[in-house]
């Protein structure tokens, strides 16, 4: 293990965005058409409920080169299944504390509630946290060597 | 111990010729004092072989997952920290209780044989225990050890009592004691993110995947496991990189939250000797700090913190904790 070095002019993070079919993923469609901006390099990736994230997936993220991992449900009592994002939080609780007992920085990681309506919420949100791994640097730590080599 | 074996060979012995069994769990002689074996004895003539003593570390409810489905009724000897598999694995319906005939048998700490060997031993051929004195015999003299120093490191902060038996056989109560088995998770969670990390790292980059922590846990009792996928990108048996280890104990790691009885058999069988507890031991104490204490395997009912929730469970965000005070 050992971690990557790559000279970067600007740094811009590559930010991976699970978002909620039912719920953030509107609202990022909302934040869209009130034209209300979010950083380009927010990746956002549509999953039927936040509770269809398997915690491998979030390290697959961070494997592929990611610098921020966040994670965007319904807010609590609202799932369109009811119960997923209850499931959820404890999974992401467990998760996120053990990246960062394991030394990966806590700021990578988020976990936000976003409702459909909450067009200018989720602008808000992705730009608080590009900016927050922005400041924080690249994630050296648990990127694959060989993906960064690729670049 | 000379003694609680006698009488586990005896019960054996009575419970084969009565055909009220079919075949009896239990520990085997190595080709060293110090490496017992576990094993299946079917006829009363195979008990010649059965040993049980200090070196008998190895939990032997895994190996009930395949044995139960023999033909016939199972016969087990249960340490204490063996029962909270069990009862996790009845609980995840892996074992047939009704198939199988638990002996709770006394524990009293087993020993280390790497610890003992580190303490200038470099030939064992007997260890005898008298309350805390572990007296070595070996080649070029006897030494005598102070046993905290040489148990198990999962026996150390162990306060296991046993949860479940049909009978028992337990000829010495080990003393009530105080432990603390989050001592060191808590001094972990004291440094700074980047100390942590390069705690880990020197840790993990030992690991050389041979798959052993997955093998022997008792909680790892899928079929087929993602591990052994070879397009997972996570199956490789070489370190060749540095992300496949630390992605590797995470997932393995994530994969028994809930559901780790914190046996430390894991620790136990690393060839390099990571402290793989210390992982498991982080999920168990930040389960315990937001969900309210629960210990995996003290029933063979009930949900797992995983499978249940409550409206009012901390926010991912707020239960990071940890960082440097």
């Amino acid at each position: 293990m050992q971690e990557v070095t790559t000279e970067k002019k600007e740094f811009v993070p590559n930010i991976v965005a699970f978002c909620c079919n039912w719920c953030s993923y509107a609202g990022a469609d909302l934040a869209g058409s009130s034209r209300l901006t979010y950083p380009a390099n927010v990746k956002i990736i549509r999953v039927p409920c936040s509770c269809r994230v398997n915690p491998s997936f979030v390290l697959k993220a961070f494997q592929q080169g990611a610098d921020g991992v966040i994670l965007c449900g319904c807010h609590p009592g609202d799932c369109h299944y009811v119960t997923g994002n209850y499931y959820t939080r404890r999974r992401m609780a467990l998760l996120y504390s053990f990246l960062n007992y394991l030394g990966i920085e806590k700021e990578r990681t988020r976990l936000e509630w976003v409702s459909a309506a909450e067009g200018a919420r989720f602008s808000a949100v992705m730009n608080d946290f590009v900016k927050t791994v922005t400041d924080l640097g690249e994630n050296k730590r648990l990127t694959d060597l060989r993906v960064k080599e690729g670049e | 111990m000379k003694e609680v074996e006698l009488k586990m060979k005896e019960r054996a012995k009575a419970l084969l010729e009565s055909g009220e069994v079919a075949r009896v769990v239990g520990w085997k002689k190595g080709d060293f004092c110090f490496d017992p074996s576990p094993a299946t004895f079917e006829t009363v003539d195979e008990l010649n072989e059965f040993v049980y003593d200090y070196f008998c570390g190895a939990n032997l409810s895994k190996y009930l997952i395949q044995i139960a489905k023999k033909e016939g009724k199972t016969a087990v000897f249960l340490k204490p920290c063996d029962t909270y598999s069990f009862n996790q694995l009845v609980k995840e319906h892996r074992i047939d209780r009704e198939k199988i005939y638990v002996i709770a048998v006394e524990c009293l700490a087993k020993l280390d044989i790497e610890k003992i060997k580190a303490a200038g031993v470099s030939v064992v051929t007997g260890v005898e225990v008298v309350d805390k004195d572990v007296n070595v015999s070996s080649p070029y003299g006897n030494v005598t050890l102070y046993k905290p120093d040489v148990v198990l490191t999962k026996c150390a902060t162990c306060n296991k009592t046993h949860q479940v038996k049909d009978e028992e056989i337990i000829l010495h109560q080990r003393p009530a004691r105080e432990v603390d088995r989050f001592a060191e998770v808590v001094k972990l969670e004291n440094m700074t993110p980047d100390e942590r990390f390069a705690f880990w790292r020197e840790q993990l980059s030992k690991c050389i995947r041979c798959n052993a922590c997955r093998n022997v846990c008792p909680a790892c009792s899928c079929v087929k496991c993602v591990f052994d996928n070879p397009n997972s990108g996570i199956a490789a048996k070489a370190n060749d990189d540095k992300f496949e280890e630390q992605l590797f104990h995470v997932i393995r790691a994530f994969h028994v939250s809930g559901r780790c009885t914190d046996c430390g058999e894991c620790s136990r069988v690393c060839p390099q000797n990571i402290p793989l507890h210390l992982l498991n031991r982080k999920f168990i104490k930040d389960i315990d700090t937001n969900y309210g204490e629960y210990q995996a395997g003290e029933t063979s009912e009930g949900k797992t913190p995983l499978t249940s929730y409550t409206e009012s469970d901390i926010e991912p965000n707020d239960a990071v904790n940890g960082e440097a005070k």
